[in-house]
């Protein structure tokens, strides 16, 4: 199809789109209005289990089987990206270059910020039922601390820090605790996921039950995919280059096999 | 002007998404193309916190301040976004490691040089 013809074909998509979400839109209730009916039971349930966090009530209690597909989609793409990043026959592995030039300046914030960002990533995670957060935001915070080392031209530190086989185990670990905390309610209390554990005192951090245990076990399950999401695009950028022997690539190899 | 207020949050959403199509339409750039998607993904979020959101409404985090009574946002659509932000990042990446491998083996990232079948 010529470029031309493809353009006529989006105009036409984009004006039955435009009918078709203005139709959607217009029967929808009007923007910021006081009908939310969804929010009350979400609000009421929150409250029967001390959750002081509403957002996290409904991920980590109400909606914690949709959550554990959430994960499991994480965790599979992570896989998916690992398969489809290994080196292909004509690479090879070489040694990272430890001596990238950077910036004093960036060096000196590399060096406050990286415990700070971990601290917090880890407040952040413990803290999920109480207050803003919960384990994927912890776990992506946790992450990107981690990976401040790169910024700063830490690449050697960052991979002694981030041992990829003990990630990949706590990243198995993070999903396997999660069902078996969904697998104990299911015991307990028979329903999957029932909230089983004492609930306390609302906004103490030993309150909403399982709540905040979902949440560390989706934080380390999310650090850790993170982790290995990363190492394998800086392994591509950085670690990986063409074998020299390997002569000039025509790009139609695949099609003669 | 009130109607048009009542639904100006969702035309923007529904906007986002529409220019992120265009964009993979007209893209000559795989990479390009991912980011589009995103952006077309950023669009659901936008209307699905508008969908939630109550004038004078607070954030649902409830505590000393914030009381039973208090009117707050709806918590189930954030919960909804949080969930939408994690599979776009599942996806964005496997499309980004896709997007490296085709770089390897054909050598660009032209989708309109990416027109023979390969096997």
């Amino acid at each position: 199809m010529s470029r031309r013809a493809r353009m006529v074909l989006l105009a036409l998509g984009l004006a039955g789109a435009v009918v078709v979400l203005a139709v959607g839109v217009l029967g929808l209730p009007a923007f910021g209005g006081h009908r939310h009916p969804y929010r009350d039971l979400a609000v009421a349930a929150s409250f029967r289990h001390a959750t002081a966090n509403a957002v996290s009530a409904v991920n980590f209690d109400q909606r914690a089987l949709d959550t554990f597909g959430e994960e499991t989609i994480l965790v599979a793409s992570v896989a998916g990206v690992a398969a489809l990043l290994r080196p292909v026959r004509r690479e090879r592995r070489r040694q990272v270059d430890p001596e990238m030039p950077v910036m004093d300046s960036t060096r000196l914030l590399t060096a406050v910020f990286f415990p700070v960002t971990l601290l917090i990533g880890i407040d952040v995670v413990a803290h999920g039922a109480i207050t803003p957060g919960g384990g994927f935001q912890g776990g992506v915070v946790l992450a990107t601390g981690l990976h401040l080392l790169y910024v700063g031209g830490r690449y050697r530190l960052l991979e002694r820090m981030r041992p990829l086989p003990l990630f990949e185990i706590t990243e198995a670990a993070g999903l396997v605790s999660f069902i078996a905390i969904g697998l104990a309610g299911l015991a307990v209390a028979g329903h999957l996921f029932s909230n089983v554990v004492p609930q306390g005192r609302m906004g103490q951090l030993t309150s909403a039950g399982t709540v905040g245990l979902l949440s560390c076990a989706v934080g380390m399950a999310v650090v850790s995919s993170v982790v290995i999401l990363l190492a394998g695009f800086l392994d591509q950028a950085l670690a990986l280059e063409e074998e020299p022997a390997a002569g000039q690539w025509d790009g139609r190899e695949g099609a003669a096999r | 002007m009130i109607g048009f207020l009542a639904y100006y949050p969702y035309a923007v959403a529904g906007a986002i998404v529409l220019l992120g199509l265009v964009g993979i339409a007209i893209s000559r750039d795989l990479v390009h193309a991912v980011v589009c998607l995103s952006v077309c993904q950023s669009g659901t979020y936008v209307f699905l916190l508008a969908v939630g959101y109550q004038y004078g409404g607070i954030a649902p985090i409830f505590g000393s301040t914030v009381h039973r009574g208090t009117p707050v946002v709806d918590p189930v659509v954030q919960a909804l976004s949080l969930t939408d932000i994690v599979v776009s990042a599942a996806i964005t990446s496997m499309l980004l490691a896709l997007v490296i491998q085709i770089a390897k083996r054909r050598g660009t990232v032209d989708p309109d040089e990416l027109r023979s079948l390969e096997g």
